[in-house]
């Protein structure tokens, strides 16, 4: 047994050497460690366990599975110009696996809360922020992950991209930045309820219907007016169009509607939510755990 | 004087001690909405002690270690924790403390190693020296030859243990456990109880809170016992014992005798009466030992009530708990469910006692 002398000089943020008396703060680089490390912490959990990502697997391939077989057929006389319905579905598909996934933020997050772990973290002379950047993070990498084992299982199943391989990886980078930002809206909604229960259900509240209302599955030219100024004009419907550009080509879009200006959009979206939600997120948490 | 003086004053003034205190708290108020959860608390804890919190359900004693730990900030009120002002400098603070909460906060799914390792990164430990000082955590709290499984795989007493050595990685001055045993085996408990010893031993300050008399008497140099957000009482065990008058007359009655034999030792000793809650008996200060005695073998007789057994006995802290807080400190799950069993009116009676309180206070 080492004597470990709890009085003596300790480590860099604790030494009584190297911060007499002067205030220790928190610097740019301990915000970026500290976000790495929980960053890691937060993603062995799904390294340990792999049932976890398993499941969250296995619904977005189903999705993809039954969408294509069961009303490809029915559906894919709706999709405009030639294509097959799975060319149509997966980059829609893609943006749909980013947001479901965006709500293992709020989940990760109010479990740490209810378990006492963020308390943890809080006495701890660590960056405050990182306890959300380190959660985003992690679930963007985790995102990343569910993607590409989907994406395999539509190259299987015969999707192609039609542009080129650049515009198809920018297409799925644009997808996980958007559910990086509603990583945020969701680390938001997860403050607000606090409990992983409540959260459970609240993360599906905004996510159904703006996949369901959107040019996710079809086209928005047979819905009615109303919704379809709406499925239009939201952020998933834009980002769906944006990947259909970038995987398919301008083709694949309505007319008057380009990839760049598809691509564009979906950037301001895409900053505009992570800014809002990132100022917003960051003040419940500060209400939530005081 | 009424028992344990209701020490709302800081304890003993710096001038008699020499060494600076190492937490100082001073009228800490907070609220949460009618709630008083600290209605003006202020205490002094010398630093290279076990300083006890001991207090009921709800007294105020995880708002406390929450504002020291720097987690809640109060309404009003100062606290400084190793000579850093928690509320107007909380980072530097954190460098300087632990954090044991009510629940083991550890990562299930990490190993023991990975648990405190990740703790020593975010004390700010460069990924060597956390690795290095983890390993002398682990061989510390005997978790070496776990060290490598993940904590899911624990014992409660294991991540008990586990989550209290985790703040040790950053070698705090002062560790805020809370309630670092309750809920675990006594066995285990008695590990914690050496862990925590070693620790002082070493230097570090510890301020813990409990709900088990024994613990306090065992471990802490200092006990302050918390009722409803104020400090009831203050001193070390032996103060606190004495402050009751030395001695408890404690007084064995049938069923049936019980309300006539309360309402008696009441008139007799001048205090209310308070129920033991494992055995049922009943217990008042005897504040003029064996007269009160006396008193009160002649007045129960005259009354007509008869008892099986009567003594005198040096108070324990749990007499100390019952008098300053009228109510018995939390008893264990199966002590509880004992106590309802032979004794369906024991919810009336506390509810009774609880509403002497307010009299009792204004009393002191
Ligand atoms: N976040 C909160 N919101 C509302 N009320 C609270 C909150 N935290 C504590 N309280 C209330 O403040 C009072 C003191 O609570 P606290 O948790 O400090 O008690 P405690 O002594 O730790 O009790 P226990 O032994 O049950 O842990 C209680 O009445 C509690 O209900
Ligand atoms: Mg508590």
């Amino acid at each position: 047994m080492s004597p470990l002398p709890t009085t003596s000089a300790a480590g860099p943020r604790s030494d009584p050497v190297a911060a007499p008396v002067g205030r220790v703060r928190v610097t740019p680089r301990q915000v970026v460690t500290d976000t790495l490390v929980l960053t890691r912490r937060n993603l062995l959990r799904n390294v340990r366990l792999p049932q976890l990502l398993l499941f969250s697997t296995v619904q977005p391939v189903m999705f993809l599975l039954l969408f294509n077989f069961v009303f490809g057929g029915a559906i894919g006389q709706a999709i405009p110009g030639d294509y097959a319905y799975i060319q149509w579905l997966m980059p829609g598909l893609v943006i749909q696996v980013a947001t479901f996934g965006a709500g293992q933020t709020a989940i990760g997050l109010t479990e740490d809360l209810s378990k006492g772990v963020i308390d943890r973290f809080r006495s701890l002379p660590m960056a405050r922020a990182a306890v959300l950047t380190g959660r985003t993070l992690a679930d963007l990498f985790r995102n990343a992950a569910v993607l590409t084992i989907m994406l395999a299982v539509g190259f299987l199943i015969g999707f192609r991209y039609e542009t080129n391989l650049l515009g198809f990886l920018a297409g799925v980078a644009l997808a996980l930045a958007f559910g990086y930002a509603l990583s945020w809206v969701m680390a938001t909604i997860g403050m607000l309820v606090r409990n992983p229960e409540a959260a459970q259900s609240a993360v599906f509240l905004p996510v159904f219907p703006l996949v369901f209302a959107s040019s996710v599955f079809l086209p928005t030219q047979t819905m009615p007016d109303w919704l379809r100024v709406f499925a239009d004009n939201q952020p998933i419907t834009v980002i769906a169009n944006a990947l259909r550009g970038l995987m398919l080509g301008d083709a694949a879009l309505l007319a008057g509607q380009d990839t760049a200006g598809q691509v564009l959009e979906s950037l301001a979206w895409i900053v505009g939510i992570t800014l809002l939600f990132g100022g917003l997120a960051t003040r419940a948490y500060r209400r939530a755990v005081s | 004087m009424p028992p344990p003086s209701p020490a709302a004053t800081p304890a003993p003034a710096e001038g008699s001690v020499t060494r600076p205190a190492v937490v100082r708290v001073r009228d800490l108020v907070r609220t949460f909405g009618e709630v008083r959860a600290l209605d003006g608390v202020s205490l002094d804890v010398q630093p290279g002690i076990v300083y006890g919190l001991l207090g009921p359900n709800g007294a105020g004693k995880t708002t406390l270690i929450r504002v020291l730990a720097t987690l809640l900030r109060p309404q009003s009120g100062s606290a400084e924790v190793a000579g850093v002002d928690v509320l107007a400098d909380p980072t530097t603070a954190r460098t300087r403390i632990g954090l044991a909460g009510q629940f083991a906060a550890v990562d299930e799914y990490l190993t023991g190693r990975e648990n405190v390792a990740m703790v020593g990164r975010l004390y700010g430990l460069s990924p060597a020296e956390a690795r290095r000082r983890t390993q002398d955590v682990l061989e510390r709290i005997h978790l070496t030859d776990a060290a490598d499984r993940q904590v899911g795989t624990y014992s409660g007493g294991m991540r008990r243990r586990l989550d209290l050595a985790a703040s040790l990685v950053g070698r705090p001055q002062v560790m805020f456990l809370d309630e670092p045993t309750t809920g675990i085996d006594p066995r285990s408990r008695m590990d914690l109880w050496e862990l925590i010893e070693d620790l002082v031993e070493a230097g570090t300050t510890v301020l813990l809170t409990t709900q088990y008399l024994e613990e306090a008497d065992r471990l802490a140099q200092r006990i302050a016992v918390i009722d409803q957000g104020r400090i009831v009482s203050e001193g070390t065990a032996d103060e606190l014992k004495d402050a009751l008058g030395g001695a408890v007359l404690e007084v064995a009655v049938g069923e049936d005798d019980r309300a006539a034999a309360t309402e008696v030792l009441e008139r007799v000793g001048g205090d209310p009466v308070t129920r033991d809650p494992a055995r049922g008996r009943l217990r008042i200060p005897a504040r003029d030992g064996s007269q009160t005695l006396l008193a009160a073998v002649r007045a129960l007789d005259d009354a007509g009530v008869r008892t099986s057994d009567i003594a005198l006995h040096r108070p324990s802290l749990d007499d100390v708990f019952l008098a300053v807080t009228g109510k018995p400190v939390e008893p264990t799950p199966a002590a509880n469910a004992e106590v309802d069993v032979e004794d369906p009116d024991a919810t009336a009676s506390r509810a009774a006692r609880r509403g002497r309180r307010p009299s009792r206070r204004s009393r002191g």
